[in-house]
């Protein structure tokens, strides 16, 4: 069992910056856009990018929290699912929706946040940035924006550690 | 992270603190929900639920229904005057039929205490006290809990006063269970002869003087007289429980300026309440029918959305 850094620091803001700058490129600027993130790392890249937006563009984009439990599709198998709030405060009809998480895998909590602001209203557009994007797809849905693209094995894991949660800011392959 | 273990919500009694604070967190995310234009998660997409009804409900078998609808678990509503029960079938019979059927959670109201928890034994599925006779409700207990917790802050500290019919009430023994289990100061008034003895035993004052029992309250719980219980030959007249107990303006001003007044429901609107403050503005009775819809939804949740 090893650890091997697949971001550091610096390496990590780096690629939230250009993250935030294919965003602003493939939607021709930030006009209409806003902001969800996945609980729990996807809410903190999802206010990091939004600090970026404001920096290029002089505009706060609306953010939303998205807490997908409700909607897992594996959720009668789970001893305790523990549900936290959804908190979107603003109105997603008509909307483009950036849904913002740390690590794509299967495809399926991507999956479970579609039909979550679904139910919501009507966005215009649904995109999807992730930090890592692991491979090994279960269902037919592929990131619009990736940090970085690795392959991991099964008995890897990704994972993304962030300075508000974890204290720290990087990427690591723990089991490799 | 809380783990929850249980199959069936039968009493608060056996609940601790952090049970229920788990229970009253989960609501928290689920109240969103109803305020939604689109009201409906498909988190128990599948289940059943049965609410077993021998005795009348407006709130909380609606509020069940709507709740397990709202995750979209179907709903079968049995009522005791429309079942086999008036042809003589007995609980544990139709108990074992239901079971047959396979659902996944049975909300029992019964005027015998214990009809739960006797259900509980001989069926798979979760079993949920909607009720049972003068023993406990203990939703109704949770949701109070909650919106104490939302008006307030906080539940330790505050001055719960409860007033009514108290030998009587399901609502104020699993309130005071509740509430015990906080480090909360519970005041209950009454006449005496609906006061139980040995209440004290409970962790409760009795306060058989309302204005004193009210001095600085945080919280006022009023309870209806029940009448299906023979709750009106513990008096002399309704007249004079009223002009005695009944919950008037004069009496809120006794209490602290942001005090809250609840009901669980269903008023007698001029015998244990006033029309001006049952629709004044220190109640939450409203928001306690509100918030019975969101912990319903997250006691079904924790109950029938796991592994079992």
């Amino acid at each position: 069992m090893s650890n091997k850094t697949l971001l550091d620091s610096k390496a990590l803001q780096r690629t939230i910056n250009r993250i935030t700058h294919e965003i602003i490129e493939k939607n021709h600027g930030s006009r209409n856009l806003s902001l969800i993130g996945i609980r729990t790392r996807g809410i903190y890249l999802a206010k990091r990018i939004q600090k970026n937006i404001k920096k290029i563009d002089k505009v706060e984009l609306p953010l939303g929290i998205l807490d997908i439990t409700m909607y897992r599709d594996d959720i009668s198998k789970l001893k305790t699912a523990e549900i936290k709030k959804t908190e979107i405060p603003f109105d997603v009809n008509n909307k483009i929706i950036i849904l913002i998480d740390d690590v794509m895998h299967t495809g399926r909590t991507t999956r479970a946040a579609i039909d979550a602001i679904m139910d919501l209203g009507r966005p215009k557009k649904i995109q999807l940035a992730v930090l890592v994007d692991r491979g090994d797809r279960e269902l037919p849905i592929h990131p619009d924006y990736a940090g970085l693209s690795y392959t991991a094995n099964p008995e890897e894991e990704v994972l993304v550690k962030l300075k508000e949660v974890d204290g720290r800011d990087e990427v690591i392959i723990v089991g490799a | 992270m809380m783990k929850w273990n249980r199959k069936d919500l039968l009493g608060i009694q056996e609940l601790s603190r952090e049970e229920i604070l788990f229970i009253l967190d989960t609501a928290e995310s689920f109240k969103e929900i109803s305020r939604r234009e689109i009201k409906k998660v498909p988190t128990l997409r599948g289940k059943t639920v049965i609410t077993l009804f021998y005795e009348p409900s407006t709130r909380t078998r609606t509020s069940f229904e709507i709740a397990a609808k709202r995750l979209s678990a179907d709903t079968i509503n049995i009522s005791a005057n429309t079942s086999s029960y008036v042809k003589g079938e007995t609980l544990k019979d139709t108990a074992k039929n239901l079971e047959s059927m396979r659902p996944d959670a049975i909300v029992i109201r019964h005027s015998m205490p214990g009809a739960p928890h006797m259900l509980s034994k001989i069926v798979d599925a979760s079993v949920i006290n909607g009720g049972d006779g003068t023993h406990e409700h203990p939703t109704q207990a949770l949701l109070d809990l909650y919106t104490i917790r939302e008006k307030k802050g906080t539940i330790d500290g505050l001055k719960v006063v409860i007033i009514g019919d108290i030998s009587h009430s399901r609502v104020a023994r699993s309130n005071i269970f509740s509430l015990t289990k906080f480090n909360t100061e519970i005041v209950c008034s009454g006449p005496p002869t609906m006061i139980p003895p040995h209440l004290e035993d409970l962790g409760v004052r009795v306060e058989y003087d309302i204005n004193r029992a009210i001095k600085d309250a945080d919280v006022i719980m009023m309870l209806r007289i029940q009448k299906e219980r023979g709750g009106i030959s513990y008096i002399p007249s309704i007249k004079e429980y009223s002009t005695i107990y009944g919950l008037k303006k004069e009496h809120v001003e006794k209490a602290k300026k942001d005090v809250i007044i609840m009901h669980p429901g269903p008023m007698n609107r001029g015998i244990e309440i006033t029309d001006e403050v049952a629709d004044g503005p220190y109640s939450v009775i409203l928001d306690q029918v509100e918030n019975g819809v969101a912990v319903r939804m997250a006691i079904l949740f924790l109950l029938i959305g796991g592994e079992t």
